[in-house]
């Protein structure tokens, strides 16, 4: 799935099918205790692809996404992005402009008194002329459809309006890939929804590779892979279906099922025949069979 | 305490271009006892509305008595009364200051009662950081920031309840935890509601967890208590919350679309109750329903075809 429209970045990363590659990735905090919070982790993200990564506050999911734009570099092993090693500290640059990063709280990522100011700080850091971040704002923020918020005050704002602004911030970079670390999580239904729908929207319509990071197992059934983290390594990988499946692994891991699921699952090991749902509406339709069948 | 409300209005910024009635009206009565919810998107009023339970907002529409406390009299004794009110904010570990554990928890203590001697004032802290779920030994003397989010959550909690209030108030207690954290926080409320704070409010967004651990909830809309009722009557009428922009429970949008085929459901909403009442339906014991739709040929089939469906369904039947 290669992005029709996702613009060249002008560094000319090499076209790489490989979005992101960790290598047997190793990273500590604290060179003394020994502790990795990243451990022994080797994984492969496709361009194009939507993975989200679940695992337990502390199991390393944060700094797995910061590993990806050189916030931090390995203390063993080697990550690239887009074929750029990022402990080549020449590539930094390039490497965060490929990489944007949507974090947790949205009053701590605003910068300007103005969306549109705050939407140019990006572009404007990495020196794009002038006449080039008026039309990258533009098209950021109908992006995120928040268009008409162009001249607002981003503390105006509700906690979702200001999450798509700093998803537009990152937008305006023309990022290859997209990381959002619990970028929801404050948010309400409604925030939360508008800000999945606009990452969907990103990953199907402009092929934006997308690194969810989430507690919410509903939000994890959009992705289209799923990986557990747990104590610094990857211990589960592949579709949310499969990794929803296997729901005993899923609790060792401190992980619970998305409700629906665990509705299903109980109502299989007592002895009902329904097959596996994993939101409201399948499992309405599979009890629906199943009663029917009995 | 009994918490009643009449009649309350509130206004921010009165007066100025920027006015904006954020409580038109709320009527409201939550019994001692209740482990309470309150729904409502956001700019609904709940959050003024529950900032008013403790006088953080003074009255200045309306009626609200607080237990014998009338929040419509000046003479109010508001000190008092925040003692035996509690207020755990949003994301309240953001507000831990002081260099210890122990220090943090003993603030509101020693500015609520002034004079209290040390031995007294470190026999809450330890009582009320254990209720809490901490080890007094283990964090007493280490830094409030040294500590795990989920457990710096629970060191802010211990801040508020070492006053022993009557009713505890928390706006979104479990936003941000991951879902163990969750469930033990959830779990920490439900021991505090037993042996500690005789009333307990929680505002929450997650539906789920309102219908799981609430005897009664309310909803706000537009600065008005729209309905307010048990969970099974609130979210039996899922159509007027999506009206208002608001989510019904799992359980609940699932009997929604079984009723819509013909099957009823009588649930409390609750995961326990809604597994077992679809399981006596199952076995027979109930009134055996039609079944709309020819959808589970087509599905079976998929699932046939597909190389994750065996996996699947191992999976399932693994029970613990």
């Amino acid at each position: 799935m290669q992005p029709s429209a996702a613009p060249a970045a002008e560094d000319a990363a090499p076209a790489c099918e490989e979005a992101v590659r960790f290598e047997n990735v190793k990273y500590t905090y604290d060179d003394e205790e020994g502790s990795f919070a990243v451990n022994g982790v080797s994984l492969c993200i496709r361009a194009g692809e939507f993975v989200a990564v679940l695992g337990r506050n502390g199991s390393g999911k944060s700094t797995l996404a910061k590993l990806i734009n050189a916030l931090l570099r390995p203390t063993e092993g080697k990550v690239t992005v887009f074929g750029m090693d990022t402990s080549d500290t020449k590539k930094a640059f390039a490497i965060r402009k490929c990489a944007g990063m949507v974090f947790q709280n949205p009053d701590n990522q605003t910068v300007a008194s103005v969306v549109e100011d705050d939407v140019a700080f990006g572009p404007e850091n990495i020196g794009v002329p002038r006449e080039e971040i008026g039309r990258r704002i533009a098209a950021a923020l109908n992006a995120v459809g928040m268009s008409e918020f162009r001249y607002a005050t981003p503390s105006r704002l509700s906690g979702g309006q200001k999450q798509r602004i700093a998803i537009a911030g990152v937008l305006a970079i023309l990022p290859k890939i997209m990381i959002l670390d619990e970028s929801a999580a404050m948010l309400d239904p409604k925030g939360r929804r508008e800000v999945m729908e606009i990452v969907k929207k990103l990953n199907r319509e402009q092929g934006m590779t997308v690194l969810l990071i989430t507690h919410f197992m509903e939000e994890a059934l959009q992705a289209q892979r799923a990986v557990v983290m747990h104590r610094g390594e990857v211990v589960m990988d592949g579709t949310p279906e499969q990794i929803f499946a296997r729901a005993d692994e899923l609790e060792t891991y401190n992980l619970t099922l998305p409700r629906a699921a665990y509705i299903c699952k109980r109502l299989q090991q007592a002895g009902m025949p329904v097959e596996n749902a994993f939101n409201a509406e399948e499992l309405a339709r599979k009890i629906c069979a199943s009663l029917q069948k009995g | 305490m009994r918490i009643a409300a009449k009649g309350l209005t509130y206004v921010y910024n009165p007066k100025s271009s920027f006015a904006t009635q954020a409580l038109k009206g709320v009527d409201l009565t939550i019994e001692e006892g209740e482990f309470f919810g309150i729904i409502g998107h956001t700019g609904s009023g709940k959050s003024t509305f529950v900032q008013h339970l403790n006088a953080l907002i003074r009255l200045t529409g309306g009626e609200l008595k607080v237990g014998e406390y009338d929040l419509a009299d000046k003479k109010c004794k508001v000190l008092e009364l925040r003692s035996k009110v509690g207020m755990v904010f949003q994301y309240p570990e953001y507000q831990l200051f002081a260099e210890t554990v122990k220090k943090d928890v003993a603030f509101g203590l020693k500015n609520f009662r002034k004079g209290i001697s040390a031995e007294e004032t470190e026999a809450a802290v330890r009582e009320a950081l254990s209720v809490a779920g901490l080890l007094y030994d283990e964090v007493a003397e280490r830094s409030p920031f040294e500590l795990s989010g989920g457990q710096r959550r629970r060191v802010a909690i211990a801040g508020v309840i070492v006053t022993k209030p009557e009713v505890l108030i928390l706006d979104e207690p479990a936003a941000g935890l991951d879902p163990l954290g969750k469930k033990e926080l959830m779990e920490l409320l439900h021991a505090i509601h037993g042996q500690w704070c005789k009333t307990i409010v929680i505002v929450s967004h997650d539906m789920d967890e309102i219908a799981e651990n609430c005897t009664r909830a309310a909803v706000f809309s537009e600065g008005k208590v729209a309905f307010c009722g048990t969970p099974k009557e609130l979210f039996s009428r899922g159509e007027e919350l999506a009206a208002m922009g608001l989510d019904v429970p799992v359980t609940a949008r699932c009997a929604q679309i079984l009723r819509e085929n013909g099957i009823e459901l009588d649930t409390d909403f609750t995961c326990g109750d809604f597994i077992g009442k679809v399981l006596a339906l199952y076995r027979g014991d109930g009134a055996p329903a039609p079944c709309a739709g020819g959808e589970q040929e087509p599905a079976a089939a998929r699932a046939e075809r597909e190389e994750g469906a065996p996996a699947l369904r191992e999976g399932g039947e693994d029970a613990q």
